[in-house]
């Protein structure tokens, strides 16, 4: 009888949650392609400097526009810069404002996006200043919020967390909009699902339905939203550098390395090519990564 | 291997003697349609438009009626889990139609429902154990180790190994899906189950085992059925009495033999003569009355008697006046100008 099949099945062990997902994400190649060039990355940027001991700002007029060589590694810049100690020096701060900034706009755009879709009273409000924040003319308000911020904040947490928290704010409130705006899709759908409606008639508080119901079903829209504002946060990290707003021309990172390079490439076109490289494999393996989280996560997907 | 209990006997008629567990009194339920720019309300459709039944304890009552004639709205906020638009629900006695908060919390352990869709109504991310516990650990009546144990108790109750604690939903079958549900349903004890056409998503083969394992589960916990459905035979099979539904009303609720025999609605009638019976004699004699027309939408019913667009006895009297819900033979209610006459 098809409806017995599994009560024949040999007896399986307790297994944790964790170890499933464990075993199926060691089961996804390209995530394990994406963690081993991921965490080569990091490694490198935090190793790196200890063992390629150059000052990435320190200038060697004798060597600018350096070629590949075994004191330059990379080369130089016009200005005689070492290009590999400037890559691994922008690759901290760069990556450092990629997550922090990423994981900013995705708490803001999820928490937005669930409370809009789930709850119906604060939808309007919610989804009209989400509206709004996609309206905004973001260049001359980020212009504003930075002139008006930056003293006040360099002066009282030093130049360079200053900087960067202003910076890593100033992205993540300006780019959690669409991520919310999927995630009340995504939601909308989820609370018509029946189990949902089992939940209410349980008596499953409202707070508990969202964190247990709804939250684990929208995760793919938030996976696919994180790897891609990791890109995105490093990529505007670096027009901000390039307007001048961004972290102080003697501070490197990849964007600002790229936009750089870019009036050289004629020149030296590795000044493009490495920091362009370092974002894209970084977002790739990022991405990667994600799918084989969201896979793994999905005990539909997971194979058990 | 659990045994199925063997095809139950006729139902037992409840004597209308035990006392009425849940009574509604002209309950209704109007979805409101919003249109425009500024989202203004346009209309409603009365899903559920003015129904009075009573069920008593331990009795099952049959829903029956076409799809989108409002039977799943109506269980559905019987259960508290649509506010209704009017009317009274009273549960015991007591009106549960404005209860809220942590009242209706608790007001819950004694109602439940199964569900139709089995896959949809089990979370695809929970174990069975988490689903099936979940109303324990909300209501804090277990936890721990006695948690896990009531859970395995619940899972042997409606067949299933205690094995598949640690199973997701996509790996069974669509009955002992169903089983899951109707598992977590009984957690928390409760008196009454509305059950929303709990079989119509399963294999033929299947669907019996699961109406036997309800009223296996009824005979031995006590329970009060609200059995939804769009399968006569079904109904027949597990219901006392059985209510027919309408675009959002009920116009017939009688015993199930006496409607069986002898449907007195011009609308009971022509379903009836629909449905295969599985009595060969009286499949030789069954008469067929074909339907013409469209069921009218629900934002929109007929004037009258809202049969009348499709009635085949209907005359002007009808499209004037709404017929009366009249009982005319004892505990055989019905809402028709003419019923009886011929
Ligand atoms: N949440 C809702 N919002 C608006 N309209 C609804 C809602 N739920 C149901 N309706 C409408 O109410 C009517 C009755 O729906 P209901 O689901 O109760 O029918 P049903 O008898 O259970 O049908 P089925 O046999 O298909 O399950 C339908 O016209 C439906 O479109
Ligand atoms: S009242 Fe008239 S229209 Fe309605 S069912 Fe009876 S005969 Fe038909
Ligand atoms: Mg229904």
């Amino acid at each position: 009888m098809a409806e017995q099949t599994y009560q024949d099945a040999p007896l399986h062990e307790h297994r944790s949650l964790w170890m499933d997902v464990w075993l199926a994400f060691r089961n996804h190649k390209g995530a394990l392609v994406g963690v081993g060039v991921f965490a080569f990355i990091v490694l490198a940027v935090l190793l790196g400097p200890f063992l390629h001991g150059i000052d990435p700002q320190y200038l060697d007029i004798q060597a600018r526009n350096a070629p590949v060589s075994w004191s330059h590694p990379l080369g130089t810049d016009n200005l005689g810069r070492d290009m590999l100690a400037q890559m691994l020096a922008g690759g901290r701060i760069s990556l450092a404002v990629g997550f922090t900034a990423m994981l900013l706009s995705l708490v803001l755009g999820t928490g937005v996006g669930v409370l809009a879709g789930y709850f119906k009273r604060l939808d309007g409000l919610l989804m009209r200043s989400t509206d709004l924040f996609l309206a905004l003319p973001l260049l001359p308000l980020l212009l504003v919020i930075i002139m008006l911020f930056r003293d006040t904040l360099r002066a009282a947490l030093g130049p360079e967390t200053g900087i960067f928290l202003l910076i890593v704010f100033v992205i993540g409130i300006t780019s959690w909009m669409q991520t919310a705006r999927i995630v009340r899709g995504e939601v909308l759908a989820i609370k018509e699902r029946e189990f949902v409606t089992a939940a209410r008639s349980i008596g499953t508080r409202e707070r508990r339905i969202v964190a247990r119901h709804v939250l684990p079903n929208v995760m793919s829209p938030i996976m696919v939203s994180a790897t891609l504002g990791i890109a995105n946060a490093i990529i505007t990290e670096s027009a901000l550098s390039f307007l001048g707003l961004g972290f102080p021309p003697d501070f490197p990172t990849w964007g600002r390395l790229l936009f750089d390079g870019a009036n050289f490439i004629s020149i030296t076109p590795a000044r493009v090519i490495w920091p362009g490289l370092a974002i894209s494999l970084t977002v790739l393996s990022v991405n990667y990564i994600g799918d084989g989280l969201r896979d793994a996560l999905d005990p539909r997907l997971r194979g058990t | 291997m659990p045994t199925e209990p063997a095809m139950a006997n006729a139902p037992v008629h409840s004597d209308s003697a035990t006392p009425v567990l849940l009574e509604v009194e002209n309950l209704a339920k109007h979805f409101p349609i919003m249109r425009g720019v500024f989202r203004r309300q346009v209309g409603s459709v009365r899903a559920v438009d003015g129904v009075d039944f009573q069920i008593h304890e331990r009795e099952t009552l049959g829903l029956v009626g076409e799809s989108g004639c409002g039977k799943s709205t109506a269980g559905r906020v019987i259960l508290r889990l649509y506010d209704p638009t009017a009317g009274r629900i009273a549960f015991r006695g007591e009106d549960i139609g404005g209860v809220r908060g942590e009242s209706l919390r608790r007001l819950r352990q004694s109602m439940q429902m199964v569900f139709q869709d089995p896959q949809d109504s089990l979370n695809p991310r929970m174990t069975v154990g988490s689903i099936v516990g979940e109303p324990l650990v909300e209501h804090g009546v277990a936890k721990g180790t006695a948690l896990d144990e009531r859970v395995d108790e619940l899972l042997n109750a409606v067949g299933l190994s205690a094995r598949f604690a640690n199973r997701y939903p996509h790996e069974f079958s669509g009955g002992q899906r169903q089983r899951i549900g109707i598992a977590r349903a009984l957690a928390l004890e409760p008196e009454f189950i509305v059950c929303d056409e709990p079989i119509a998503a399963l294999d033929v083969s299947i669907q019996a085992q699961v109406v036997n394992l309800l009223q296996d589960l009824q005979e031995r916990l006590g329970l009060t059925y609200l059995f939804i459905s769009h399968d006569l035979a079904m109904v027949r099979h597990i219901a006392d009495r059985v209510a027919v539904m309408y675009l959002g009303k009920i116009v017939e609720l009688a015993p199930s033999d006496e409607l069986y025999r002898e449907p007195l609605h011009p609308y009971t009638r022509a379903l009836m003569s629909a449905a295969p019976v599985h009595d060969p004699e009286l499949e030789a004699a069954r008469e067929r009355i074909i339907l013409t027309g469209d069921v009218p939408s629900p934002a929109d019913p007929p004037p009258g008697c809202r049969f009348s667009t499709r009635c085949p006895m209907a005359t002007p009297e009808c499209s004037a006046r709404e017929p009366e819900w009249r009982e005319l033979r004892p505990g055989h209610r019905v809402a028709c100008h003419y019923a009886g006459d011929a």
